[in-house]
């Protein structure tokens, strides 16, 4: 029992010692600079609506920085807006607009430097240069917070949420658009991105790199740029994300480049060139994804070993694998296609022939790219036929040796 | 025309079309593979009965034409006549048999594409047909020509194009191929549908050259007024042949 009475008196304990410090045109401290200078760690700041320029708000306290109804920090297009630079600190309920830009500072909307613990909630930030950034930190949140930037370049363009060298972090529920990357990943272990909605961005929607032992789950990601791109990380679970209308010839639902010991499951593609393009990669497990109305719904080049594709619908694209050449290493069993023409005589609901997903047409269109203008012509269908009745061109090992006659879900 | 439409080779026609139809749209779940299937009987069955059996009426009513002849019409007339006569038959078949069940199941975009660019492909090999039977006097010699014609179009031009790609495949061939796919009518009207059908995969690149150019209103303009030459070259060419032709 001994607990249990303790936790309500460690409450009480900070309800008496911890202020709470109004700031606000008809408060005692007209700005949050002022009133941080004063607070004490477990302090609380309530911000009133206004609009206040800080220049660069640093804050070296643990304290809580609470907007009341969106108060507006203005950067005027040359600070930092907000650094944090000690553990425990949250922020909450701002609205953070025109950072500076530099390519030398990486100058940010809300920066964490090297601190645990910090939590940045229910903000908007609106044209920032980088959005929110996280230096060498570890077990901190970003929840619910809006992005928006409008450039239009690379350059002139940071990433929405860019986390580096960080530990344990919680990226979640947060929507971006506009950025250059719209979540950023280096050299970040042990995170989950969930929920979040990252769209129209310049280049990636998501962008891993180095990044071992993450998760990402129920994300949408859609009209960027280049799509998704994980590259050179190990064990990234992937679960139930949206990959939605990647157009471009270097667009990507998803580009894996250099991953090993992945595991997909439940993700939706749609309407991307193409849906997942694979390099390198190694031992990635890919179950009950569905595939629906890509260009190519599969470029798996001859680099990636020991991929093994199970139970997944594919269904409406217009070349469902194309490869580069003819070393398949890679597993594909259980997959529903919706070009299979086979049959099924023991009805157990499992075709009797292969299927051979690689079809002589994208083989061509792989090499020969305007031949795309030919395609669904009367010859084509007629090379596709002869291809299929004696393989030549196309990879022989690369078949599915069980395809379902039905949906796999 | 009510002649023709009593034809029986017309009336099976369209029960052809319609069943065709119907069942690739009730057969497969989901209906844009039907579209797909339904795309191979535009491209290949519409231009091949429409040369057929224009051809063959024309051979087949020459002695009623050479009647008309000697009344007091214009030959331009007679003819013209005839060319609307089995345009007008052929699209009626065309629209029943193929276009009520795309507008059923399928009236978007691409159905409306599609019911368009079969009318259009019935009246040009309509046209064509006579450009054939006006040249050559026998008729076996005539129906020869059509389904070699109807061959070239729908199999040996696109056989062509492929052979000079691979002879050009170290240039950029987007352009020249835009071009290219404007003498034929069947792969003008593939791609039209193309575009519709496959965006995605389009949307690479190449695709890209292609979408740009044919996915706006200037290529659409483009492709339609290119597709509505062919079917003028011909009747106005097979028309002036007739005038002074020695019955």
């Amino acid at each position: 029992m001994k607990p249990c009475f303790f936790i309500p008196a460690l409450l009480f304990y900070t309800g008496v010692f911890a202020k709470t410090i109004h700031v606000g045109a008809n408060q005692l401290y007209k700005n949050i600079t002022s009133a941080v200078a004063d607070a004490a760690a477990g302090d609380t700041l309530l911000v009133d609506a206004g609009h206040y320029r800080e220049k660069n708000l640093i804050i070296k306290k643990s304290i809580v920085l609470r907007g009341l109804n969106y108060p507006v920090l203005d950067g005027e297009n040359k600070y930092e807006i907000i650094s944090v630079m000690a553990n425990g600190v949250i922020i909450d309920g701002f609205r953070v607009v025109h950072s500076g830009i530099s390519s030398l500072e990486d100058l940010s909307g809300i920066k964490i430097y090297d601190c645990k613990n910090v939590i940045v909630k229910n903000n908007l930030l609106e044209d920032t240069f980088f959005g929110i950034y996280s230096q060498n930190s570890t077990n901190c949140t970003i929840e619910n917070n809006g992005l928006t930037a409008t450039s239009k370049e690379e350059q002139q363009s940071g990433n929405g949420i860019h986390c580096w060298k960080s530990d344990s972090l919680r990226i979640l529920g947060n929507k971006i658009t506009g950025h250059r990357d719209g979540i950023y990943f280096e050299f970040v272990k042990n995170s989950i991105i969930w929920r979040n909605t990252s769209t129209k961005n310049i280049r990636y929607g998501l962008h891993f790199m180095f990044s071992n032992d993450d998760m990402y789950v129920s994300n949408v990601f859609s009209n960027n740029g280049s799509g998704v791109s994980v590259m050179f990380s190990n064990r990234i679970k992937m679960f139930s994300n949206y990959f939605e209308e990647n157009w471009g010839d270097a667009s990507h639902g998803i580009l894996l480049k250099e991953i090993s010991d992945g595991y997909m499951q439940g993700n939706y593609f749609a309407r991307n060139t193409s849906a997942i393009y694979m390099e390198g990669a190694n031992r990635i497990f890919m179950a009950y994804n569905t595939f629906a109305n890509n260009g190519w719904a599969l470029k798996i080049q001859a680099s990636c070993m020991d991929v093994v594709l199970e139970h997944n619908n594919f269904t409406g694209n217009t070349f469902d694998v194309g490869t580069n050449g003819s070393l398949v290493q890679n597993t594909f069993n259980h997959n529903y296609w919706d070009k299979y023409e086979g049959y099924d005589l023991n009805k157990d609901k499992i075709g009797d022939v292969p299927y051979r997903p690689v079809s002589m047409y994208s083989m061509i269109v792989e090499k020969y790219p305007p031949a795309m203008i030919l395609f669904r012509s009367f010859i084509t269908s007629l090379l596709d036929k002869t291809e299929k009745i004696l393989p030549s061109l196309t990879p022989e090992n690369l078949k599915d040796n069980a395809p379902l006659m039905k949906k796999a879900f | 025309m009510t002649d023709i439409l009593r034809n029986r080779i017309v009336l099976v026609y369209t029960l052809f079309l319609l069943a065709a139809s119907l069942s690739v749209f009730s057969l497969e779940d989901n209906s844009s593979k039907g579209l797909l299937s339904l795309l191979n009987i535009i491209l290949i069955v519409v231009p091949l009965v429409s040369i057929i059996f224009s051809t063959i009426y024309v051979y087949n009513s020459a002695e009623f034409i050479e009647l008309l002849v000697s009344q007091p019409l214009k030959r331009k007339t007679i003819w013209l006549s005839l060319f609307t006569g089995l345009s007008a038959s052929l699209l009626v078949a065309f629209f029943i048999g193929a276009g009520i069940p795309v507008l059923i199941y399928q009236a978007t975009m691409i159905g409306f594409t599609m019911i368009a660019v079969g009318s259009l492909l019935s009246i040009i090999f309509v046209a064509i047909a006579m450009l054939a039977t006006v040249k050559t006097r026998d008729k076996a010699k005539g129906i020869g020509a059509a389904i070699m014609l109807w061959l070239y179009f729908s199999l040996l031009f696109d056989g062509l194009v492929l052979f000079l790609l691979f002879q050009f495949a170290d240039y950029p061939m987007e352009k020249p191929m835009i071009a290219i796919s404007a003498l034929n009518p069947i792969d003008l009207s593939r791609i039209l549908i193309l575009l519709q059908l496959d965006v995605s995969a389009m949307m690479g690149y190449t695709g890209a050259v292609f979408k740009d150019f044919f996915g706006t209103y200037t290529g659409i303009g483009f492709s339609f007024a290119t597709l509505i030459l062919w079917i003028a070259l011909p009747v106005w060419y097979s028309t002036r042949k007739f005038n002074t032709k020695d019955l």
